[in-house]
């Protein structure tokens, strides 16, 4: 293991973070708050309660995961486009580090972001509405999990986008568009039959889903299946890094 | 003993079916300056992209120090720096961040007094918490010098280092290659200056359309290669050449008052004297004589030539 390669990249990337801090941190901070407000505030008013939990707080967990997806997909990707873009990536390409180590290296600078990121707003939500963590263990379990399978993700998409059109399209066009079906802001029990069979194919709300349950109990399919679907994700990623690194795609002529 | 780099059968052909390097075979021995000249797409930056790791071949073997580079590229990238064409860099950074982390990719760790060492040898120590994207052009290009010494490679590629930067620079920057070639480290360059190669190299490659045309010493290439030529500095202007002096092939300047004589320095008889007694019974005396030895620079102009 080039221990000394992953630091660094790892240290270089965190680096970039606190260079761009306004991006990287206050500005999902403040989206998450205008959600609380609209959502919370101006809706939540007139849906009192869902399952006994008030509504505000209901949608925390939805909420931090938003955040969490879009941001470890948007880092991550960022994260290696960037030297992709400007060239400095042959740097990288002709260092003795192997794909494993630039993988740990820049999913695990894009992934902690996202954490602190997902931390900070559990804390500015804690201010707007009661919380409570039932599962703490479960929490940080899935929080971890889901920031790393998704700064993963993220990388892929780095590595695939050949222009920034591509690099914002699957975040804008997919990712978010999930996250608000995937019973983000609702327990998918509200909707008709029809819809939320259709619901269970996507697959941010087993990530909502179980990350509800580890704050009230609550959930709309079983742990151990988001736990499960979670998981089959990560490996799905690790597969496909895997082969972009083994044929050097868009990465070597 | 291994060679520092041992290229053999090798072939690049890009996604677009261009065929870049049609059968390279090379050897750079240990501890040399190996000067890759060529004209522009001829195939040397492939060729130096492809040894570093950062072009797939398209079969072939490269080994550097005796290690392949594809199935043990750790030892193999390890002792290898690449500086390369293109200027770039990470812009926001500061020139100290760059090059420490070039040092901690490369697996080495941090070593304040090595980094301090070579950004001040290159001139860039007072820049040193400045942003990148605040320098200048020579500047960055000695950062990206900086970054591949960083890591205190063994063998070392520099990819037309001294395109764009001035006078003074490039004079340090060859004082850098010689203090680094003076503690061990192999260099393999590119210029399109063919007075640096001709003043720093041992040995000389030429590539051509993906193929390595000829890799000779380089004082032996100036000797087989090289023409000699006697200028002779006449007393008076002379409108023609003389008829008793046709089998010479002399030239004549075009002010008239020089005569030129091309002759080959190996023959036996290089005609000299003789042409020099013919001077005289043509009745055409001269001031002054010089002899001089063609440039690699000619010499190479002859070589693509003789190619196209
Ligand atoms: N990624 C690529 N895809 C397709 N063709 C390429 C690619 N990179 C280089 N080539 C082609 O390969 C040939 C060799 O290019 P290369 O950059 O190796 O030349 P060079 O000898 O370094 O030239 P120069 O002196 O201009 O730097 C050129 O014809 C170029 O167009
Ligand atoms: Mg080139």
């Amino acid at each position: 293991m080039n221990l000394h390669a992953i630091r660094a990249i790892y240290l270089f990337e965190m680096h970039r973070t606190w260079r761009t801090i306004m991006q990287s941190i206050i500005s999902p901070v403040i989206s998450t708050s205008l959600y609380f407000v609209v959502f919370g505030s101006a809706i939540g008013g007139r849906i009192p309660e869902i399952s006994g939990v008030p509504y505000g707080a209901f949608i925390v967990p939805g909420l931090v995961m938003l955040s969490l997806l879009t941001q470890s997909i948007s880092n991550a990707s960022f994260g290696i486009y960037f030297p992709k873009f400007t060239g400095t990536i042959y740097e990288l390409l002709s260092a003795p580090v192997s794909y494993l180590e630039i993988v740990i290296a820049y999913v695990g600078a894009a992934a902690s972001k996202s954490i602190i990121l997902g931390v900070i707003i559990l804390a500015t939500a804690a201010l707007f509405v009661p919380l409570r963590i039932e599962h703490p263990f479960i929490m940080v379990l899935f929080l971890v999990l889901t920031a790393v399978t998704f700064s993963l993700f993220g990388f892929i998409i780095g590595i695939w986008a050949d222009g920034f059109e591509k690099l914002q399209l699957v975040p804008l066009m997919i990712v978010t568009p999930l996250t608000f079906l995937g019973g983000s802001f609702y327990s998918i029990d509200m909707l008709p039959p029809f819809w939320r069979v259709v619901t269970l194919f996507n697959p941010v709300l087993y990530l909502v889903s179980g990350f509800r349950w580890s704050f009230y109990g609550l959930s709309d399919v079983h742990i151990g299946t988001s736990l499960g679907m979670t998981a089959v994700f990560l490996v799905v990623c690790i597969f496909i890094v895997r082969w972009m690194f083994k044929t050097g795609y868009r990465l070597k002529s | 003993m291994s060679s520092a780099i041992s290229v053999s059968s090798l072939f690049k052909t890009y996604g677009s079916g261009f065929e870049a390097l049609k059968n390279i075979n090379l050897d750079i021995r240990h501890g040399e300056i190996f000067a890759l000249l060529g004209p522009n797409g001829a195939g040397k930056t492939t060729l130096i992209s492809t040894i570093c790791g950062i072009v797939n071949p398209t079969s072939g073997t490269i080994l550097a120090d005796g290690h392949d580079i594809q199935k043990e590229y750790r030892a193999a990238r390890t002792k290898i720096g690449l500086v390369p064409q293109e200027l770039t860099t990470d812009a926001f950074e500061t020139v100290w961040n760059t090059v420490s982390f070039s040092r901690g990719l490369f697996g080495k760790p941090f070593n304040p007094a090595h980094i301090e060492k070579i950004l001040k040898e290159l001139s860039l120590w007072d820049k040193k918490d400045n942003k990148i994207i605040t320098l200048s052009g020579g500047m960055k290009r000695r950062v990206m010098i900086a970054k591949a010494l960083s890591h205190e490679p063994e063998i070392l590629f520099l990819d037309e280092p001294t395109a764009g930067v001035d006078v003074e620079l490039r004079r340090d920057m060859w004082n850098v290659v010689r203090a680094l070639r003076e503690s061990g480290v192999t260099i393999i360059l590119t210029t399109h200056y063919i007075e640096e190669a001709e003043q720093m190299a041992d040995r000389i490659g030429v590539i051509s359309k993906g193929e390595i045309v000829l890799v000779e010493e380089k004082s032996e290439l100036m000797r087989s290669l090289g023409k000699k030529q006697l200028r002779l500095q006449l007393q008076e202007e002379h409108k023609s050449i003389p008829a008793a002096l046709a089998k010479y092939g002399l030239e004549l300047a075009p002010s008239g008052g020089e005569l030129i004589y091309s002759y080959d320095a190996h023959e036996e008889k290089t005609g000299i004297a003789a042409l020099l007694k013919d001077l005289e019974k043509a009745g055409m005396g001269f001031n002054d004589i010089q002899t001089k030895q063609s440039s690699l620079e000619e010499i190479f102009v002859n070589l693509v030539k003789e190619r196209t």
